[in-house]
């Protein structure tokens, strides 16, 4: 356990390796997502933090409580806005692009 | 609904099956996992949901198959606790015994005729999808109790167990160098997982302070288990060289973009931040939580009675046989009060026995006693003292999706007599937003002046636990009552 920093990782302590990697699109950028990973992890990993603005103050947003319930990681995915980023999962051949404002949402609530 | 692009002309699906199930289990965590095996090991028939993809619930979250991590326990203490459940899991679904319904999000609960009917969205289409159960067991668990400080909008500021949650799901960090803040024991261990996964962590920034506990040495004595988890986190946080602050508290988040640094002051007994005493720590993200709040909306939406905990949330009041107040709707785990993994296990099961009408086995009972005492313990030591909301700005936004800034509650409290959340809602649109005030409950709550102990300390009523695509709403029948 006393190996340096540099050797730690997710993914040393874990071990293995993914099944496939693929790429997702991102605002036009290409990012690698290992398969099994939710949208916010493939950003995440990429070093996005931010993938809205909010409605009011046009502020930049992302991933926030992780597990679904503080709605602050919306994104739009494949044109249909309103994404939990943290919940969908990221499949091959994804689109994913930064929400800007309310996305257009059909929330009920 | 022109911008809705599921069909809106998808039948509801109904999965009731053949039978009625006795027992439909909400959530697949600890405690709905344990009842449900148990349960159908007991002889009942049971339909096991949850929102998310994969049995385990917030402890036993793993990566997904697909990233074929070779030691998912890894991130794991007790991960055997789990292996065994699921394993018997997958072992009643192949006999029929078990319904397991993952990426259902059950959204209402209502009676129906001396049973019960669950509507439920279901899948990336949000698919409607209802099903009928003799009793309900209600196992949805926590989120994290967030109290807000200038600068926690940043990208970069990350709930503590949202941090765990993506590190465990899918083996992503929020950053390189990660200060975890906040209050309440998760912190070490989601410093400690941080840690061993790669990050720098160059503080654990604990409001309360440890000697809380102190008092309390009965409660701990009876927990040795409890005290090895806390002496192993400590060692590990030690290895990798972790700082452990307590009675301090980040009482702003600095950067344009992200968070680029983080101001920490150190705490008088209620939390209110000691002038002059800030300092600057560099990092690239903070993970921060102040304890967990129990997710009780099904069942407060069915009228079950809750009572306040020493840790200043709600939670539901229980019966020794896990029975809420509503005959036919059962519940356990952090739905009856905070208390980790292991006592959601040992009441999940306590509530099987009871759901199927057996005595239970005494030594379950008296697990039950011991880890809720210690829960008890660690509550009280963690519950936020008043002096908190001295760091907030009047520029701080309070409600994250609402964007309503400190400044705008306090006028409503001040200006327009608001004397507690509710009003404060109506008056700011705080808690108004898609959260439902899950994030700004506690906030706002202590805002408006309401503290727990008051006679009207209720949870947050929420008419519904997600949002749900308005053609679901119109097919729902007429209210029942
Ligand atoms: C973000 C987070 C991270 C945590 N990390 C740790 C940790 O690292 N270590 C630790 O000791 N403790 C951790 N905890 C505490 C831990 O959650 C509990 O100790 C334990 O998991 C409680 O078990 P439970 O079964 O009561 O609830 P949970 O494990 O929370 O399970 C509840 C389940 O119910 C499901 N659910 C909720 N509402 C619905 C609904 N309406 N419809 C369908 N399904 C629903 C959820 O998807 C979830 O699977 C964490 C808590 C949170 C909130
Ligand atoms: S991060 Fe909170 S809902 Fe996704």
């Amino acid at each position: 356990m006393s190996r340096p920093t540099g050797d730690r990782s997710p993914r040393a302590l874990v071990g293995g390796a993914p099944r496939a990697t693929y790429v997702l699109r991102f605002d036009g950028r290409g990012l690698t997502a290992e398969s099994g990973q939710s949208i916010a992890a493939v950003l995440w990993n990429a070093g996005i933090l931010a993938w809205r603005t909010t409605r009011e103050g046009g502020a930049p947003r992302g991933a926030f409580c992780g597990i679904g319930s503080c709605y602050d990681c919306l994104v739009t995915v494949n044109g249909r806005p309103n994404q939990r980023a943290c919940l969908v999962p990221a499949r091959a051949g994804d689109t994913v692009t930064t929400q800007e404002g309310t996305g257009r949402a059909d929330l009920a609530v | 609904m022109p911008t809705s692009p599921s069909d809106p002309s998808s039948p509801e699906r109904a999965v009731s099956g053949p039978a009625v199930p006795d027992l439909a289990v909400v959530g697949a965590g600890p405690a709905g996992l344990a009842a449900a095996v148990t349960a159908a090991r007991l002889g009942l028939r049971v339909a096991l949901l949850d929102a998310g993809e994969r049995p385990g619930g917030q402890f036993y979250r793993r990566p997904a198959p697909g990233l074929g991590a070779e030691r998912p326990e890894a991130l794991h203490h007790q991960w055997a606790a789990f292996a065994t459940r699921e394993a018997a899991l997958r072992a009643h679904e192949s006999a029929g015994r078990i319904t397991y319904l993952p990426a259902h999000h059950v959204w209402t609960v209502v009676p129906d005729g001396g049973r019960w009917t669950l509507h439920a969205v279901a899948g990336p289409e949000e698919r409607s999808v209802t099903l009928r159960a003799s009793s309900v067991l209600l196992a949805t668990g926590a989120y994290e109790r967030q109290l807000p400080f200038p600068g926690w909008t940043l990208p970069g500021v990350v709930g503590a167990g949202g941090a765990q949650a993506m590190l465990k799901g899918g083996l992503v960090l929020p950053g390189k160098r990660v200060v975890v803040a906040g209050s309440g024991p998760l912190l070490l261990a989601v410093a400690g997982s941080l840690a061993a996964a790669g990050a720098t962590v160059p503080a654990v920034v604990e409001a309360a302070s440890y000697t809380a506990y102190a008092g309390r040495l009965p409660a701990l004595l009876r927990n040795p288990g409890k005290l090895a988890e806390g002496a192993a986190y400590g060692s590990a946080l030690l290895r990798h060289g972790v700082r452990l602050l307590t009675r301090h508290a980040v009482t702003e988040a600095h950067g344009r973009g992200r968070v680029e640094a983080v101001t920490v002051a150190r705490l008088d007994g209620d939390w209110r931040p000691l002038p002059g005493t800030g300092r600057r720590i560099p990092c690239d993200a903070v993970a921060v939580g102040h304890g967990l709040v129990p997710q009780l909306e099904l069942a407060t939406a069915l009228g079950c009675a809750t009572r306040p905990g020493a840790d200043g949330t709600v939670a539901l009041e229980l019966d020794a046989g896990q029975r809420t107040s509503v005959p036919g709707i059962w519940s356990a785990g952090e739905t009856g009060g905070i208390g980790g993994a292991e006592l959601a296990l040992t009441e999940g099961e306590l509530a099987a026995f009871s759901l199927a009408g057996r005595p239970a086995p005494a030594a379950l009972v008296r697990r039950r006693a011991r880890l809720r005492a210690f829960a008890g313990a660690m509550a009280a030591a963690h519950r936020p003292g008043e002096g908190w909301t001295g760091w907030l700005r009047e520029d701080t936004d309070v409600c994250r999706c609402e964007e309503v800034p400190a400044g705008r509650i306090r006028q409503a409290t001040r200006d327009l007599g608001a004397r507690d959340a509710r009003t404060v809602k109506l008056l700011t649109r705080a808690g108004m937003g898609w959260c439902q005030g899950r994030m700004c409950g506690p906030a706002v709550a202590a805002l408006a002046g309401e503290t727990s102990s008051a006679a009207g300390a209720a949870p947050d009523r929420r008419p519904l636990s997600c949002p749900v695509p308005l053609r679901h709403l119109a097919e729902l029948p007429q209210d029942p009552h």
